[in-house]
């Protein structure tokens, strides 16, 4: 089973600050970590790989010290690691994100299964993953909180819901997505420490993945980001008392009500 | 303080340091409350290729020696010194393999142990052998390519679950302390039965049993070394156990320290906290001194050790002495400065000074210890 799983490097905190002028996440003097989501993906991956044998390769689009994450994804025990790297790249929204990691992927080759979190915890968007799916023309399915299943040619999994969850199953290759739900991720090992210190990260740019430049980084990004802001739920409730023909009266009352008065 | 650890010391301890704030802190409580072993934990250690710190790499360790050890247990003693202890025992059970072994038995038992598959135990003390350790009556006789084992061990850390047990026999009753012999016996040797586990004020999530042997038939191939060498095993083996304790010890007064000097900052009394209180300050400080002078005590002991020194008893006596007597003051005081929020089972001091009394008394007394230090004092006066 040959294994991609795409990380990200993250802020280490929940509470990420802005830049108001550029509306970039502001990263310096903030450790930086592997997407928490993204833990759950390589632990997936890594268990795969010890049941069925194969290969797990951990990559990354984004600036150098991303190789420190990537390290430490060996030191998990992943046995190969790609940093998508280059100028060109700066700037990238979510479909040029899954653009090049899509290319870079071809240029794998033969890959069985793509492993992603669901989201990222800076920007939440929850996009790179399927969209990377539509860029290789794949099936995908997200919040994957148990693979039933995975042999030659398929997976089964469980896609959990609100109220419960659904069983999928699709031909391989295929994408996924998971949440936290499908697993414990373990601590990195001594031995795998002292590996990630020797690794080579290979390095791709724009040129050796093939991919468009028109289509990377700021030129490729349609979306502007306008506002970052985290919504305020500022509902307010009402406790209706009294009768039932009472309380009849007053839910009459306020569904009537034109909007601005509700 | 910059210890000038290696990389690949410094690896073990922040790895060690990490498992003991993820994952032995949250279930420390419980698992002294209900006296849980922790296997899960064991688990942990060997995906993170700890159990082998101290295990040569040719038989699948990490190629460390004592001091590696004691980094693990001082980090994870500051969560949990009982949990813990499943590792240290199990060090305690290997080294009379890793010194005295022959290849065969190397190889038989050490990648085992290393891989965190199997647990080890050390078997010297018995009802009427404690500090008196030449009383031993447990026996073993010599039948055909066999001995026969019959007697009764007691307080034997990690009894009933570990795998392998280095147990201290009498082979010769007439040479005395010359007639000992260190054999490895496997559980599920018939003849081999376990009793029941000890109630224990402190380390409630380490196991303690006694090891029963009744007419037990253990192959004389699992000999350490010499019959009549038994003694010099256990002695040897001490020399370079007794600084994990002293880590144990250390790494409990470091926890009972770090929760104390947090609480005063946040305890107000007086309207303000209770850390701006001179009299609270001192004893900080004296905590805070009394921690560092045991690491530095344990580690450069350790690296005596480690070193191939010929004379090493002393040494690991006075780390063992230092630091466990500085962990019964410190975890009091700890309690002290939580004053009655301290005494309760709420908060985690109260467990850490019960599990420090432990690290006075087991591998040797520290009264057993001094007069051990004083004799070598002696001894190095007239040579």
């Amino acid at each position: 089973m040959n294994i991609v799983v795409c990380i990200k490097q993250v802020p280490a905190t929940t509470e990420v600050k802005m830049n108001k002028d550029t509306n970039t996440i502001i990263r310096e003097g903030v450790e930086s970590i592997i997407n928490p989501f993204d833990m759950y993906a390589i632990e997936e991956a890594l268990r795969i790989r010890d049941r069925l044998g194969g290969k797990v390769t951990v990559m990354s689009m984004g600036i150098m010290t991303v190789s420190d994450q990537l390290r430490e994804a060996i030191a998990l025990g992943a046995d190969d690691t790609i940093l998508v790297n280059g100028r060109e790249f700066a700037g990238s929204d979510t479909l040029a994100t899954a653009y090049a990691l899509s290319m870079a992927i071809k240029k794998i080759g033969a890959v069985d299964l793509v492993i992603c979190g669901k989201q990222a915890t800076d920007g939440d968007t929850a996009q790179v993953g399927p969209s990377l799916a539509e860029k290789l023309g794949v099936p995908h399915t997200t919040y994957v909180r148990k693979i039933e299943d995975i042999h030659d040619g398929y997976i089964r999994c469980q896609r959990m819901t609100e109220d419960g969850y659904e069983v999928i199953e699709m031909p391989l290759p295929a994408i996924i997505t998971v949440v936290k739900e499908i697993n414990e991720p373990r601590l990195p090992s001594i031995k795998g420490m002292m590996r990630s210190k020797k690794a080579i990260i290979a390095i791709w740019n724009a040129e050796n993945i093939g991919a468009d430049k028109c289509r990377c980084g700021l030129k490729g990004s349609p979306t502007q980001v306008i506002k970052t802001f985290t919504p305020v739920h500022d509902i307010k409730s009402e406790s209706i008392e009294g009768s039932v023909d009472e309380q009849a009266f007053r839910v009459i009352e306020i569904l009537s009500a034109p909007p601005a008065a509700k | 303080m910059e210890y000038f650890l290696t990389e690949e010391q410094q690896m073990i301890k922040d790895l060690a340091k990490r498992i003991a704030v993820e994952k032995i802190a949250p279930l420390a409580l419980q698992y002294d409350d209900e006296g849980i072993f922790p296997r899960d934990l064991m688990k942990i250690l060997s995906e993170s290729d700890l159990c082998g710190v101290y295990i040569p790499e040719e038989y699948g360790g990490l190629g460390g020696g004592v001091l590696e050890m004691s980094l693990v247990v001082e980090e994870m003693s500051t969560a949990c010194g009982g949990m813990t202890l499943a590792f240290a025992g199990t060090g305690l059970g290997t080294f009379p393999i890793i010194i005295f072994g022959n290849d065969d038995q190397k190889k038989r038992y050490l990648p085992d142990i290393a891989s965190g598959k199997k647990l080890a135990a050390f078997a010297l003390t018995e009802a009427n052998a404690g500090s008196d350790a030449a009383g031993i009556q447990t026996t073993a006789v010599v039948d055909g390519d066999y001995y026969i084992l019959n007697g009764t061990k007691q307080w034997i850390t990690n009894a009933g679950e570990a795998d392998i047990y280095t147990v201290v026999t009498c082979t010769n009753r007439a040479k005395g302390a010359r007639g000992f012999s260190a054999i490895i016996v496997e559980k599920d040797t018939p003849g081999f039965s376990f009793g029941k586990k000890e109630n224990k004020m402190g380390i409630r999530a380490s196991c303690t049993r006694e090891l029963i042997f009744d007419n037990c038939r253990v192959p004389r191939k699992n000999l350490l070394a010499r019959e009549g060498m038994g003694f010099i095993v256990a002695m040897k083996t001490l020399d370079r156990t007794r600084p994990g304790v002293a880590a144990q010890a250390l790494g409990i007064a470091q926890g009972a320290f770090s929760a104390a000097v947090k609480y005063s900052t946040e305890r107000v009394q007086f309207g303000q906290s209770i850390s701006s209180f001179q009299v609270i300050q001192h004893m900080l400080a004296d905590m805070a001194i009394q921690i560092e002078a045991a690491r530095c005590l344990i580690y450069q002991s350790c690296r005596h050790i480690d070193s191939g020194q010929k004379n090493i008893s002393k040494e690991a006596a006075m780390a063992k002495v230092f630091a466990s007597d500085v962990a019964m003051k410190v975890t009091t005081d700890a309690v002290q400065i939580f004053g009655g929020y301290g005494y309760m089972k709420d908060y985690p001091v109260e467990k850490m000074m019960r599990d420090a009394k432990i690290t006075q008394i087991y591998e040797g007394t520290n009264q057993i210890q001094r007069n051990l230090i004083a004799l070598e004092i002696i001894k190095e006066l007239k040579s």
